[in-house]
């Protein structure tokens, strides 16, 4: 237990000091908001009423951006195949790799969503939406991107194809994420349904996500 | 134990490129056959008294959609084939599905998109049924980019493997879709509780098509993992080939270009 705190508080710390890069992730959210309003006009009501889908798709990209990072670092200073070959169950790791991340990374972008909120034109129910189902579906994002990145890393091929093998995972994320924002906004579903089934994708993705990583891991470094 | 016994021989591939060019013209033959008759059927069948002739559609998008989602099950079977028994075909076998099952996926989605239009008035609709297909899509393209992505087959076979895997939740998700959701395209007609509400004069035809189809497949993908055995054995004879002449040149010519054939010794 306490190698995976140590790890997680690792993880922490290297993703805020310089050269980590968490931040970015929150700089790279803000720059997609603030492109929005040039490509679609500066019309306040139409803004309103695509921001929730605009806010989540920043977050979305910007949780991809930053998953590169997951294992990259590790793998090229070699500290990955120390944690492979450790006592401490690959899944475990995985997964407490994987809470760094989204602590690091997936929350700041939480933070962030008041903030840009204001920029679109959202009132306090739809930034509450929007922040509540960001929190709860930016897990899923990240242990379902985790998969892709360990695959990318096994494979010495980041970038491109790690956005082509997680978007298609992330799709169903996307869409509740979006439903469960509109529904608490303009209704007419209720807010609980879309935003109990993003909740149950996140839990999913936890169980799913260490154990397909750990595989690809296990299978792929060598 | 007969089975097991079989998959332990085919592991094989000399025995294996033997067995499947003995089989392979009858399944051939067998597909050209009963693809014949489900077309005949297809065309004698009666008109739909709302759809009229466009019901006829139905008899090629039901099959390549049940293959769509059949391929990714075997490609499934595969990958734990090869990350659970290591069998040497396993990955030959999922690789070699990946693109057909890829076809497969279009096919069923261009054919009900001309399907919709007459029927619905629309060629997409973002309902869950169609969305999910379309993942599905996106998913065997990202699969077939990762088989690219890799030179050497055996890293790579491990890789998709498990992105197989966790693309296979989304197969129940494809099936039951239509009644979880409430959506545009129809629920479950054929293989269903309480038995099938087609009528006879359409299922005959549809299941015939069907198992043409799936025909189709099997004799696709077993002509695909030939091409493949032989396209690796093509590839590891140019690399034996490949340091072959770097020996003998560094042998023979000495210090000209000893440098580059050492990298590709090294390779």
């Amino acid at each position: 237990m306490s190698a995976l705190a140590a790890l997680i508080r690792r993880d922490i710390r290297i993703a805020l000091r310089v050269g980590g890069g968490a931040l970015i992730g929150v700089l790279f959210f803000l720059t997609v908001t603030v492109l929005m309003p040039f490509a679609v006009g500066p019309d306040l009501a139409l803004l309103s009423r695509l921001g929730p889908a605009i806010l989540w798709l920043g977050a979305l990209l910007a949780s991809l951006l930053t998953l590169d990072r997951l294992f990259t670092a590790d793998h090229e200073d070699g500290s990955l195949d120390l944690i492979v070959m450790s006592r401490t169950p690959l899944e475990l790791a995985c997964a407490a790799k994987a809470l760094a991340h989204w602590i690091a990374a997936g929350l700041p972008l939480i933070v962030a969503t008041p903030v840009l909120g204001l920029l679109l034109n959202l009132d306090g129910t739809a930034t509450l939406a929007v922040g509540a189902t960001l929190l709860a579906g930016t897990p899923a994002l990240t242990f379902t991107g985790m998969i892709g990145a360990a695959l990318a890393v096994t494979l010495h091929r980041g970038g491109l194809l790690l956005a082509v093998l997680v978007l298609p995972l992330s799709i169903p994320v996307l869409i509740f994420g979006v439903a469960a924002s509109q529904a608490a906004i303009s209704g007419p579903l209720p807010f609980g349904t879309p935003f109990s089934i993003l909740c149950a994708l996140s839990l999913a993705s936890l169980v799913i996500g260490p154990f397909a990583a750990a595989a690809s891991l296990r299978h792929g470094l060598d | 134990m007969k089975l097991t016994e079989t998959l332990t021989d085919l592991a094989n591939p000399t025995r294996f490129l033997a067995l499947t060019a003995r089989i392979l013209p009858w399944l051939a033959g067998a597909t050209a056959f009963l693809l014949a008759i489900g077309l005949y059927q297809s065309a004698m069948a009666p008109d739909d008294y709302q759809q009229g002739a466009t019901v006829k559609i139905m008899f090629i998008h039901v099959p390549n959609a049940w293959l769509s989602m059949f391929v990714w099950s075997v490609m499934s079977v595969a990958a734990l084939g090869t990350l659970v028994w290591r069998h040497p075909l396993a990955d030959v076998a999922a690789k070699a599905a990946a693109p057909i099952g890829a076809a497969f996926t279009f096919l069923a989605l261009v054919t009900g998109s001309l399907w919709g239009r007459p029927m619905w008035g629309t060629y997409w609709e973002w309902d869950a049924r169609l969305t999910s297909v379309l993942i599905l899509f996106l998913m065997y393209l990202g699969l077939m980019a990762l088989w690219r992505a890799v030179e050497d087959p055996s890293r790579a076979a491990r890789a998709a493997a498990v992105l197989t895997l966790v693309g296979a939740i989304n197969i129940p998700i494809i099936k039951f879709s239509v009644d979880w959701w409430n959506t545009l395209h129809q629920p479950a007609s054929v293989l269903r509780m309480g038995g099938s509400t087609l009528d006879k004069a359409f299922l005959w035809p549809l299941l015939v098509m069907a198992i043409a189809f799936s025909l189709l497949f099997i004799t696709l993908h077993l002509a695909a993992m030939r091409n493949e055995i032989l396209r690796r054995r093509v590839r590891s004879l140019q690399m034996m080939q490949a340091s072959r002449v770097s020996f003998t040149s560094e042998a023979g010519a000495g210090s000209r270009d000893a440098g580059a054939s050492k990298e590709i010794g090294a390779a």
